[in-house]
């Protein structure tokens, strides 16, 4: 959607010239404790983002997307919490900043949006107040020139009548107008990341489109990478250059988007993409599900997390500790025994049903026939 | 064409549900009026899955509700087993009760967290006489109990648990075996699957599929995924601002869609497939159902609106057998 971004500020990027990415995680652990011991929820997390890069965090519920995405912009302040591993964003370390650091950098330099806009917004401000405030809290500007700001966000952003919508308080806006919003108040000091957690799940499809569009866009228009946290691969598939999965709070596979969907290297993952109803294409007689759910951190097995669901399970997966990420494939990896042992995965069986999409698709497209113009009185 | 057109009875028989020009209305303050069922005319045939999707707020919900009679319908008549009980008080309704059910979304909220779940599927054995008219007695509950909990893939020791026990797929479990508790023929489903996992959800989907063709159920599959919709559906209704837009065959209605909503809806569901082509999205929002728009309902979002969209609001009419949709200018099926 270019045309949102008619004078859209590029972040000047001082990392372009060097290759060290915006964001370099290592083994980020976050436990919490809970009858006198502690239970670790997100185990050994690393992963890197690139400048302008999209990232998917792709996961089911309980699988630690979020505390992970919360341990970064440290928002964890649970009593007796624990953060272990590194976190670089710009060389700067995140994990052990004092808050009063953090805060110079969350806003201006990483900002969130959430799954509900709703809840984000305070329902006593407007949506204008709320904007201005985040800019004023950043820069020396005065109410005038942060609302001249607010307003251009808000258009960029592809709100209709930003200046009115600016008055208006967040119960008044529907839920796509919300989420415009919530996105125009993270870019407002031109991050150089933006964590959106679940951004689109409350949102109806058509909106959900349009929302994604909008975040494709935000690299070209602000320079921002993005780090994406769904559980929909659908999402992932049509957003994210680069896709994490993490199951259990472990990472079961990452790799580019296009490969790890094309060839998965890890079973979870496989049969997760298998599970999903085709819209195009042959219809299944049975949807290959995955049996049993997944293992609450406690009962979480020593050995593969994924294991009792798994159907290449056998010895080598069960005694801790739980398989290590080896490469599958260029820059892609999985934490599995299978490929060390010779026996790969196969391709994924999409070839058909993506053709078939794509075809379908062609042939559905709303583009008004000429016989349309003669028939309308 | 009749006054309210009806959708293919080919496969024959009369249909288990039928309703008639259906609406429900809320009153707001300030006069204003939200339609939340806005005229619908459908059959449910006996044995089929019918699929109810939209986005939120076109009527889907409410017009699940309303085909049980858990909502008061405004107008129009509703028809279960040749049965008019559109205006059926509870007490008549009660024995009805027993041959149609309803499986709702959040599983947590839908079961009594202080009741164990014998106790919670006993509810409906004792509420409702056995086949013989008379109070079923303890031992046949105890049978059924142990023959629903097969049904669903439970052990049977789930009977003396609590649902904070279990897991969302295996609350959704207990729910369904409560719907089937009395053996209803219809059992009208609303998003019984969004609120689990992807995981999870395909066993649940299966789980429904495996039901129907063991006992001869009929659905009305109510949800917003279009993909979970097909899989189970023998035909879809689709649903916009409180009325039915389109309504056929799952694969006629959402691979060769007449309506360019149909068509839009289904281009905007993310593919879980790499360089699968993309369309530019409609724009806009949803329109409020409280300010419903002149014409054609759909013709502010809609990308090949012509003048006549935006004064006549176009009937539900039949394109090709079994296919039926509320537009002025169907896309050609190709």
């Amino acid at each position: 959607m270019p045309d949102n971004f008619p004078s859209a500020p590029v972040q000047p990027s001082p990392t372009q010239h060097t290759a060290a990415p915006l964001l370099a995680v290592r083994n980020l652990c976050v436990s919490f404790p809970s009858g006198g011991r502690m239970i670790p929820i997100v185990e050994n997390v690393s992963f890197t983002l690139a400048e302008r890069d999209i990232l998917g965090l792709v996961g089911e519920s309980g699988s630690g997307k979020s505390v992970t995405a919360m341990a970064l912009m440290g928002l964890i302040d649970s009593p007796g919490v624990q953060i272990t591993g590194s976190a670089l964003f710009r060389g700067q370390e995140l994990v052990g900043l004092p808050q009063k650091q953090l805060r110079r950098l969350r806003g201006r330099q990483i900002a969130m949006i959430f799954q509900d806009p709703m809840t984000a917004f305070t329902p006593v401000y407007t949506i204008g107040w709320q904007i201005d405030e985040q800019i004023r809290a950043h820069e020396r500007l005065s109410r005038k020139q942060a609302r001249a700001r607010t307003v251009d966000l808000l258009a960029e952003m592809g709100v209709p009548d930003p200046a009115r919508t600016a008055d208006r308080y967040p119960h008044q806006l529907s839920g796509g107008l919300r989420q415009r919003a919530m996105i125009a108040m993270a870019l407002s000091c031109n991050p150089a990341l933006l964590i959106a957690d679940e951004p689109t799940t409350a949102l109806d499809v058509t909106v959900q489109a349009q929302i994604l569009d909008l975040i494709r866009g935000l690299r070209t228009a602000y320079g921002s990478s993005v780090l994406l946290i769904t559980h929909d691969m659908g999402v992932v598939a049509e957003t994210c250059d680069t896709t994490l999965v993490l199951y259990s709070g472990r990472v079961a596979e990452t790799g580019p988007t296009q490969a790890l969907f094309a060839q998965p290297g890890h079973p979870y993952t496989a049969a997760l993409l298998a599970s999903i109803p085709p819209l195009d294409g042959p219809r299944p007689e049975r949807l290959p599900a995955i049996a049993g759910a997944p293992p609450v951190p406690l009962e979480r097995p020593a050995g593969c997390a994924f294991s009792p669901r798994c159907h290449y399970v056998h010895e080598a997966c069960l005694p801790a500790p739980p398989p290590p990420l080896v490469p599958v494939g260029p820059h892609q990896s999985a934490a599995c025994v299978l490929s060390t042992e010779g026996t790969p995965l196969p391709p994924r069986l999409i070839s058909a049903c993506a053709s078939a999409a794509a075809s379908i698709r062609h042939q559905a497209a709303p583009t008004p026939p000429p016989s349309h113009g003669e028939v309308s009185p | 064409m009749s006054a309210f057109p009806v959708s293919s009875p080919e496969q024959g028989g009369a249909p288990l549900l039928s309703v008639r020009a259906l609406r429900k209305t809320y009153s707001l303050p300030r006069g204003q009026t939200l339609k939340a069922v806005d005229g619908v005319s459908l059959d449910v045939l006996p044995g089929e899955v019918l699929g109810l999707v939209g986005e939120s707020g076109c009527g889907k919900s409410t017009l699940g509700r309303c085909l049980l009679r858990l909502t008061d319908v405004s107008s129009g008549q509703i028809t279960f087993e040749g049965q008019d009980i559109t205006h059926l008080g509870e007490r008549a309704l009660r024995p009805l009760r027993q041959r149609m059910q309803m499986v709702f979304q959040d599983s947590y909220a839908s079961l009594n967290p202080r009741r164990r779940i014998g106790d919670l599927l006993a509810e409906p054995l004792r509420v409702h006489p056995g086949p013989d008219g008379r109070k079923r007695p303890a031992a046949a509950i105890t049978a059924r109990l142990h023959e629903l909990m097969d049904l669903v893939s439970l052990p049977v020791t789930a009977l003396d648990r609590y649902p904070h026990e279990f897991s969302g797929g295996q609350r959704q479990r207990i729910n369904i075996a409560r719907a089937l508790a009395l053996s209803p023929r219809l059992v009208v489903a609303d998003e019984p699957v969004s609120a689990l996992d992807v995981s999870v959800q395909a066993q649940i989907v299966n789980l429904f599929a495996d039901l129907q063709a063991q006992l001869g159920l009929t659905y009305v599959f109510v949800a917003h995924d279009l993909a979970v919709v097909r899989q189970i559906s023998t035909r879809v209704a689709v649903m916009y601002l409180g009325a039915v837009v389109e309504l056929g065959e799952t694969d006629d209605v959402l691979h060769h869609p007449a309506h360019p909503y149909t068509a839009a809806l289904t281009q905007a569901v993310p593919r879980p497939v790499v360089g699968a082509s993309r369309h530019p999205p409609l724009r806009g929002d949803i329109p409020s159902p409280v300010a419903r728009p002149s014409g054609c309902r759909f013709h502010t979002r809609c990308p090949m609106v012509q003048d006549r969209c935006r004064v006549e609001d176009p009937a539900l009419h039949t394109v090709r057998p079994g296919h039926q949709v509320a537009c002025h200018f169907p896309l050609a099926a190709d």
